[in-house]
């Protein structure tokens, strides 16, 4: 076994006679920022979902940091330090912003996790106002979830995942229905990230994927297509009839083209 | 997903909430100076209790206390961990009947029987929750209510031990050897079991504040997150399951002592119904707010029933009704309302709006 972080060998995962993830071998090693694209139903989430353990794989290996954690349930995974951000915002509705991201801040790894004292909570809600200024949410940290706007949420996702303290970070379409702003804002927070978080994102908005990745996977219909430097697949000819069809090709082209269709990628992946 | 087709609605909260300072910290603590206020008046008024209130009322609040204990231990399940069980008065069963055969076979001193009781009902939990915490919806409701009528059944045929139908007699609360002077019976019990009361309210309401208690929060609102934050479920589950177990022992060897008669119907389906009414009445997830709610239910059942001709089911049915009309999160959703502007603040829906207000 190679010196991966993340290691996946045949991953498979079949729905009755669909298959989603067809014999996926993929290596993420430490620090990378990679990019996993395709289009819509390439199955990239039910990749992430058999990565953290959420989804259980028909066959094939996932292997994390060395070690078999195909066998492993998720919060077994989570606590060796996998955390997501999902598709679809999945938060605590009922609680304040500043509880959502104490949820998961106050499950340190070792340590006593529980105490019945509020006071040596104090480090961990210091920890959740860092997070919460760096992802833009200090003055809203008393608001309840079920107010905040959508965009607001989909950062309270990233302070929510960061706050578990993660190696590998899987982001499924952090970007989706952010604004420009807010997308910008959140490739340079991901971009100050330390090397010793290791990033894997699912995103439609290629600006973003091509701002963060440093190698980039593309998927299509459940089989690994390619594997390379942003370079290298913008060129790929194989990618690009993976996408024809969908209109997407332009994305790929530099140039004011894709401005025009920089968001398309919008509809349920 | 729907939201996806706006995605530049919502520049301004992102640029604009940066600027705006979290509140000090001072004002929190002020905050939680005069929200300290309330409970300590409450507490106060009812230390004094026996002395301007008449014995019938003193041993109607005595009750109230003793079932509103049981409320605040389901609430803990249902309100905060989101587990509505339908058998929870077995662990209540559980305890009364240990309290009884502590206090009969060994010694009717508190609060022996009561810790006693409190012990039971938690390894009564343990051997029971294991199996019920596992499933989910339906299936909890079915298992608990099995749970609470196979606990109310054995009561009824293990007569040996139990008295089966005519139920078991119970020696008075006492400490040491000599029972209380009987002039004052009623106030030092209603003392005592206020001591009780508070002691394990306190530590329900920790319990439920603390980091433990927010994870049980986070596992009934979005059970999936927390598995993915690196939580099991089920072990939180079942510690509050075993804890609320414990709680509501305690409630039923406090009943037995102040009762001083234990029957199967103490186990039984009815107390749990009936409860569960007392926790949407006062507003579950509160814990202040099923004492209320059992006060409504105890008042109108034990205080004004006698005199209902046996209506005061009836007139609890249409409290109920009413109470679900007109106020959907209870007594506890009054308090919410009378809350500073500020909570509803934070509720507006667009969050240009609440910087301008």
């Amino acid at each position: 076994m190679s010196d991966g972080l993340l290691e996946l060998s045949g991953v498979t995962r079949s729905f009755g006679a669909l298959t989603a993830v067809d014999g996926v071998d993929l290596s993420v090693p430490v620090g990378a920022r990679h990019a996993l694209i395709g289009p819509n139903g390439a199955g990239k989430s039910t990749l992430f979902k058999l990565v953290t353990g959420s989804m259980p794989v028909s066959s094939g290996t996932v292997a994390f940091d060395g070690s078999d954690v195909t066998r492993l349930s998720e919060p077994a995974r989570a606590r060796r330090g996998i955390s997501q951000t999902l598709q679809h915002s999945s938060l605590f509705l009922s609680q304040t912003v500043e509880r959502n991201v104490l949820m998961a801040a106050q499950r340190r790894p070792g340590g006593s996790r529980h105490s019945l004292l509020p006071r040596r909570q104090r480090a961990a809600r210091d920890r959740v106002h860092e997070l919460l200024t760096d992802v833009g949410l200090a003055g809203r940290s008393h608001a309840l979830v079920s107010a905040l706007s959508h965009g607001e949420r989909r950062q309270l996702e990233v302070a929510v995942a960061l706050a578990c303290e993660p190696r590998l970070l899987l982001l499924d379409e952090p970007a989706a229905g952010m604004s420009p702003a807010e997308s910008a804002r959140l490739v340079g927070l991901l971009k100050a990230l330390p090397d010793t978080v290791t990033l894997v994102i699912v995103e439609h908005d290629l600006d973003v994927v091509f701002a963060l990745a440093t190698s980039v996977t593309v998927l299509h219909l459940g089989k690994l297509l390619l594997t390379g430097t942003p370079d290298e697949v913008r060129a790929s000819s194989a990618v690009q009839e993976a996408y024809l069809g969908t209109g997407r090709e332009a994305l790929f082209l530099d140039g004011p083209a894709s401005l025009d269709v920089s968001r398309p990628g919008m509809e349920v992946g | 997903m729907s939201a996806t087709a706006h995605p530049t609605t919502d520049v301004p909260p992102s640029t604009g909430s940066t600027a705006v300072p979290a509140s000090p910290p001072s004002s929190s603590r002020r905050r939680g100076l005069l929200g300290a206020l309330p409970p300590a008046v409450v507490l106060v008024v009812l230390a004094f209790v026996p002395f301007f209130l008449a014995e019938d009322p003193t041993n109607i609040l005595t009750r109230i206390l003793v079932f509103g204990l049981f409320a605040v231990s389901l609430d803990l399940l249902v309100g905060i961990t989101g587990l509505p069980s339908l058998g929870h008065a077995a662990y209540f069963g559980v305890g009364a009947y240990t309290a009884a055969l502590v206090a009969d076979h060994w010694t009717p001193s508190a609060p022996t029987p009561v810790l006693m009781a409190a012990a039971a009902g938690a390894v009564a939990a343990v051997l029971t929750g294991w199996l019920a915490v596992r499933s989910h919806g339906v299936f909890f409701l079915m298992l608990t209510l099995a749970i609470g009528e196979i606990t109310s059944q054995l009561a009824l045929q293990l007569d040996d031990v139990t008295g089966g139908s005519n139920g078991m007699s119970v020696p008075s609360v006492r400490f040491g050897s000599e029972p209380f002077d009987a002039d004052f019976r009623i106030a030092y019990t209603y003392w005592y079991v206020l001591v009780v009361f508070v002691i394990a309210f306190a530590a329900m309401w920790l319990i439920a504040r603390s980091p433990f208690g927010l994870a049980l929060r986070g596992i009934r609102d979005n059970e999936g997150r927390m598995r993915s934050l690196g939580y099991t479920p089920f072990r939180y589950k079942y510690v509050a399951y075993v804890l609320a177990g414990g709680f509501a022992g305690l409630a039923g060897g406090l009943f037995a002592q102040v009762n001083r008669l234990v029957s199967p119907v103490d186990a039984g389906f009815a107390l749990s119904a009936i409860t569960l009414l007392a926790l949407v009445l006062g507003g579950a997830g509160t814990l202040w707010g099923p004492v209320l709610g059992m006060a409504v239910v105890v008042i109108v059942r034990d205080y004004y029933g006698p005199d209902l001709n046996g209506h005061g089911p009836l007139v609890l049915g249409i409290v109920f009704v009413i109470a679900v009309y007109v106020l959907p999160r209870g007594f506890a959703g009054i308090a919410g309302l009378l809350r500073t502007p500020r909570r509803r603040r934070d509720r507006s829906i667009v969050p240009g709006e609440e910087r301008a207000a």
